[in-house]
């Protein structure tokens, strides 16, 4: 027998229960699906990134082919306007009628304006779906200065993107204290300091009781205490409000403050209509969270299944209730609050931690007995989010003295949390409901990298915050499978790079071939050489073509230029900062034209020259140097470039000097040998010009100082760089990114950019914000002197290879004559040279006369 | 009338020329020989146009070991050369020429075989 299924509403949790009926592929199931809005479902949890440069359709939880691969039909722009139960019929707001067996309702909810005269003004938003967000960036583009109503998680998250966007944004809440629902008061004191750090107006216990016109700005708000605020825009997030006007119409049930009922099957009184999502209401509460609707989802989907399949009555998950454990993301603010944090529990006890030197704030709430782990709230680091929550969830026994646990960490001494001691069943991703034993499970099957493990258990895809645990189990597990998590370099070193980083560093070794002896065997390979290339000249920075160290180099770096496909090389001086003046611009071009190089410019600022033999790198490069030139570096691990825009010397909206910083920041680090290469970016305002939030090391000037964003990449996997930390001065600047850095280069793997290293971090971005930041593992002095070594013996790799006649000899194509390579041959291209293709060198039309001059 | 193989020794550089475990790149009556020193004492000498790329670049890709072979990387795309076969150890069938090589004195010396 068949079934029609009609699913209303495809935000986030109407399509999980698609993709969750599509894994079951029940058989006779005919699916159509009505979405009121123009896009089918997008990730609502990181609507923000929209601002951030996510487009569209990044955000979209839609794969590819999804819907035609199952058969599903779509009706997007479309609105089910009312629910005949009697005949099972829905109609749409396009006149359409549509038959169903079953029916399941996930409408969401929407944004809760409260009933303020002149709420309805134009420039009043609210915060909810793409749609919002357009409207919001074009308002934001015609104001300077915006509010939100609403001072809870998203409300905050919503200042956050006003902020971004340049906006002077003020928070107005009705409570007396930001985050109500989850902190308590001390917490929520912390929490407005460091939300006015971050440059936002916070106003509490202010009631609105009107908004009308403006004097100085569009509106304005007066207040019940008689004061009132001028702004441009209001942004309404004053929580939410279930979606049930249809399951109202038509007598479903529908709670008193909103919400479709629904049993532990998420069936409504109508045992033919479902709810899920944030339109429900289970046990007298609404989920405003997207775990419990994805678990709804689940529900759902395998009650609808059974009926399909009727062979057996197999134990059907129930929803019984859902975790509201939250972390604020995005803020740069860290806030976490777990379970009972309130304290409501009877006998409860709890314990505080305030530092108000670092704005840090814990509080825990433990059982009357001190065992077990209720509550708890973090302001300003939440580190602790994803250890208290396991604790909390799986009930694990509190070490003695519960107090440990927020106390600060006196060297490796705090109790952290054992993976092994986290029962089977225990839910590690709360997003996507996976347990202990499904990421172990994944893991036995080969899903042994982080990135495979996701795929295969959707773990760590949603919020993200349950990533370094899901790490963690997959090294255990693997550990405990005996697959041994090899990271040994090669065959040559049973070593992983950090390990022989640290094996050069303690033991001062200066040479391979010390290091092989002591530590290694054979001759070393080219994943090995290069590898110890860069530790050693991290380390100790000598010369890289120095004779010990000469034949450990990648060739790039041996011939200190970019190998091209035909064996030429590209050549590329450095230009810091991408500021050059015409008369060194005028130079390049003759010594391009002088060489007959192909010239372009790189997506890093600069010139690039193409189509240099080996042979006439040295001389090149002699000329580079009298004209003012030094090695740009492109061929090394190590910086590339620091792109800058024009900043505040010509921008009119510029607040800091980019170009200046940019060009400091590429002098300071240029020629330090790292990992992977290392690129920066230095924005001259909020606009972000340069993006910097692509790279490695990223800065964007503030009206105070400098925001330092890190671990960004363009490339492959693109990601945006994180923000470390707010309004530095110069000097704090320097000295968080030389730590940075080193920290960088002492632990990372080989050919590992900061991106995929920060993933792979343990403990994430608040743990690498403690050691660079905060200092926590105490070697900050040490990471400083180690850069500061690197920075006062930085000299010109070509500058010192033309001077040095054993040096320069290397660079010759025959050691026995003086001709160059005859396979070596170029064609026209607009107006330039490129390399000959293989046909064209058999026809000879390669040939081309070329102006070659070498020394 | 077949003419007898006739082995010419054909001295192409010093020793010095070539730094410890790198290659240079030296032109035998035409043809581009790569020639290796190993730090341990050893001289290799093979074909220095990668076969995979077409470049001439063989002598200029990092020498080490893979097991019992000792290889060279191409700079191009990293396939491994065997410095005494030419094999290219990721394809079969795929490969250089070996060419004998010595040291006279302080002379490398490859031979060249005339037909
Ligand atoms: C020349 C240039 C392209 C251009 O004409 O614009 C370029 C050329 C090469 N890139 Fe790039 N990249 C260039 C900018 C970029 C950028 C844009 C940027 O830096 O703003 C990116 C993305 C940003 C990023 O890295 O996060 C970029 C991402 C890559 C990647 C991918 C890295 C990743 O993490 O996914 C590779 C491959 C790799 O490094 O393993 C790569 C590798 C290469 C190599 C080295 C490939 C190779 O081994 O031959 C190319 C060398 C060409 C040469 O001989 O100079 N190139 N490459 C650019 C040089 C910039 C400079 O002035 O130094
Ligand atoms: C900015 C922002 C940040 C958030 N951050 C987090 C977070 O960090 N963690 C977290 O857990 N949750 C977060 N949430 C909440 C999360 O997005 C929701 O819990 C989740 O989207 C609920 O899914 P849903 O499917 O129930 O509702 P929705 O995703 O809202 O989907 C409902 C869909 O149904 C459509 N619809 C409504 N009525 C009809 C109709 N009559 N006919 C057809 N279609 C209809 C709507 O247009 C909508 O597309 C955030 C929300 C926002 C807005
Ligand atoms: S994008 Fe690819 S082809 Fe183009 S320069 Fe970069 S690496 Fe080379
Ligand atoms: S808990 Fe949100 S993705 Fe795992």
């Amino acid at each position: 027998m068949g079934m029609k299924l009609v699913v209303v509403g495809n935000g986030m949790v109407g399509h999980r229960l698609l993709e969750e009926l599509v894994a079951l592929r029940p058989p006779g199931l005919e699916i159509t699906v009505l979405c009121e809005e123009s896009r089918p479902a997008y990730d609502r949890v990181h609507l923000s990134e929209f601002f951030a440069g996510k487009s569209a359709d990044e955000l979209s939880l839609v794969a590819p082919g999804f819907f035609e691969q199952a058969g599903i039909t779509v009706r997007l722009a479309t609105r089910a306007v009312g629910i005949d139960r009697a005949i099972k019929r829905v109609t749409t707001s396009d006149g359409g009628v549509i038959a169903y067996d079953k029916l399941v309702i996930a409408t969401g909810s929407v944004p809760f304006v409260p009933s303020i005269p002149g709420n309805d003004r134009d420039g009043c938003l609210v915060y909810r779906t793409l749609d919002d967000l357009d409207a919001l960036s074009d308002w934001g583009r015609r104001s300077s200065h915006g509010v939100v109503v609403g001072g809870g998680l998203l409300g905050l998250e919503c200042a956050k993107a006003l902020r971004d966007m340049g906006l002077e944004t003020h928070v107005v809440e009705f409570a007396s204290r930001l985050m109500a629902v989850q902190v308590d008061d001390a917490g929520g004191q912390l929490l407005r300091k460091s939300i006015e750090d971050l440059g936002l107006v916070v106003h509490t216990g202010k009631n609105t009781l009107d908004i009308g016109d403006g004097e100085t700005k569009r509106h304005r708000m007066t207040f019940a205490d008689g004061s009132h605020l001028e702004t441009d825009l209001i942004v309404f997030s004053a929580g939410i409000r279930p979606r049930d006007e249809l399951a109202g119409a038509c007598e479903l049930g529908v709670g008193q403050r909103g919400g479709i009922m629904v049993d532990n099957f998420c069936r409504t009184r109508d045992r033919d209509v479902y709810a899920i999502g944030e339109c429900a209401q289970w046990g007298g509460k609404v989920f405003g969270l997207v775990a419990p609707g994805y678990e709804m989802a689940r529900v759902v989907a395998n009650h609808l299944n059974a009926l399909l399949v009727r062979s057996q009555a197999p134990v059907l998950p129930e929803f019984v209730g859902a975790d509201m454990s939250t972390k604020l993301k995005l803020m740069g603010v860290d806030v976490a609050s777990i379970g009972d944090a309130h304290g409501a529990t009877p006998g409860s006890r709890t314990y505080q931690f305030s530092d108000g030197h670092r704005q840090v704030y814990k509080k825990l709430v433990v059982s009357q007995d001190g065992k077990r782990l209720l509550g708890g709230v973090l302001v300003g680091d939440a580190a602790d989010y994803g250890t208290w929550l396991q604790m909390m969830l799986n009930g694990l026994e509190l070490p003695e003295s519960p107090e440990s646990l927020i106390l600060p960490a006196i060297e490796g001494a705090k109790p952290g949390l054992a993976v092994d001691a986290l029962p089977a069943t225990a839910q590690i991703c709360s997003c996507n409901n996976v347990s202990k034993a499904q990421l172990c499970e994944a893991v036995a099957a080969g899903a042994t990298s982080i990135g495979a493990l996701k795929q295969a258990t959707r773990a760590g895809t949603t919020c993200g915050g349950c990533v370094p645990l899901v790490t963690q189990i997959m090294k255990a597990e693997m550990k405990r499978q005996g697959l041994a998590v090899n990271n040994h370099l090669c065959e040559h070193f049973p070593y992983s790079r950090q390990e022989l980083y640290h094996l050069v560093r303690v033991e001062r070794i200066r040479r391979f071939d010390e290091l092989l002896a002591r530590h290694g065997h054979g001759l070393g390979c080219d994943i090995c050489k290069p590898v110890a290339a860069s530790i050693l000249a991290s380390c100790w920075n000598e010369f890289v073509l120095q004779k010990e160290h000469a034949s450990l180099q990648d060739s790039n770096d041996y011939f200190l230029a970019n190998i091209q496909k035909d064996g030429t090389y590209s050549v590329v001086p450095r230009m810091p900062g991408g500021e050059v003046t015409p008369d060194s611009l005028i130079r390049i071009g003759e010594i391009a034209r002088k060489y007959g190089l192909y010239t372009k410019l790189t997506g890093g600022q600069r010139v690039d020259m193409f189509g240099a033999r080996v042979e006439q790198l040295p001389s090149i490069w002699e000329e580079l140097i009298e004209a003012g030139f030094e090695s740009g570096h492109a061929y090394g691990k190590s910086l590339r470039t620091v792109k800058s825009c024009v900043g505040s010397t010509w921008c009119r909206y510029g607040v800091q000097d980019s170009v200046g910083k940019a060009i400091d920041l590429e002098n300071r680090y240029k020629g330090l040998r790292s990992p992977h290469k290392l690129k920066f970016a230095v924005s001259g305002c909020t606009r972000e010009c340069a993006e910097a939030q692509s790279k490695d090391v990223g800065i964007i000037a503030t009206e105070k100082g400098w925001n330092l964003y890190v671990c960004g990449n363009g490339g492959m996997k693109p990601r945006h760089a994180e923000l470390l930390a707010g309004d530095l001065d110069g000097d704090t600047l320097v000295r968080c990114i030389d730590r940075f850095l080193m920290f960088y280069i002492r632990t990372a793997d080989r050919l590992q950019r900061t991106s995929v290293w920060r993933d792979n971090l343990e403990g994430g971005m608040d743990y690498l914000r403690d050691v660079v930041v905060n200092d926590s593992l105490g070697i900050a002095e040490e990471l400083e002197a180690e850069m500061k070594h690197v920075v006062d013996t930085y000299e010109c790799e070509w500058k010192r290879a033309v001077n040095d006649p054993q040096v320069r000899r290397r660079f010759r194509h025959f050691v026995n004559s003086d001709a160059g390579d005859d396979r070596v041959a170029f064609a026209p291209v607009r107006g330039q040279l490129r390399p000959a293709t293989a046909r064209e060198k058999e026809t000879r039309f390669g040939r081309l006369p070329t102006p070659v001059t070498t020394e | 009338m077949r003419r007898a193989k006739k082995a010419n020794w054909i001295s192409v550089c010093e020793l010095d020329d070539i730094v410890p475990d790198t290659g240079v790149c030296v032109l035998v009556c035409g043809e581009q020989v790569a020639v290796f020193r190993l730090s341990g004492g050893g001289l290799h000498a093979i074909g220095n146009v990668d076969p995979v790329s077409g470049a001439s670049v063989l002598a200029r890709g990092i020498v080490g070991n893979l097991g019992g072979q000792v290889v060279v990387a191409s700079p191009i795309h990293k396939q491994h050369f065997d410095l005494r076969t030419g094999a290219c150890l990721e394809s079969p069938g795929v490969g250089v020429r070996a060419w004998p090589v010595r040291c006279e004195g302080c002379t490398v010396q490859v031979r060249y075989d005339t037909a």
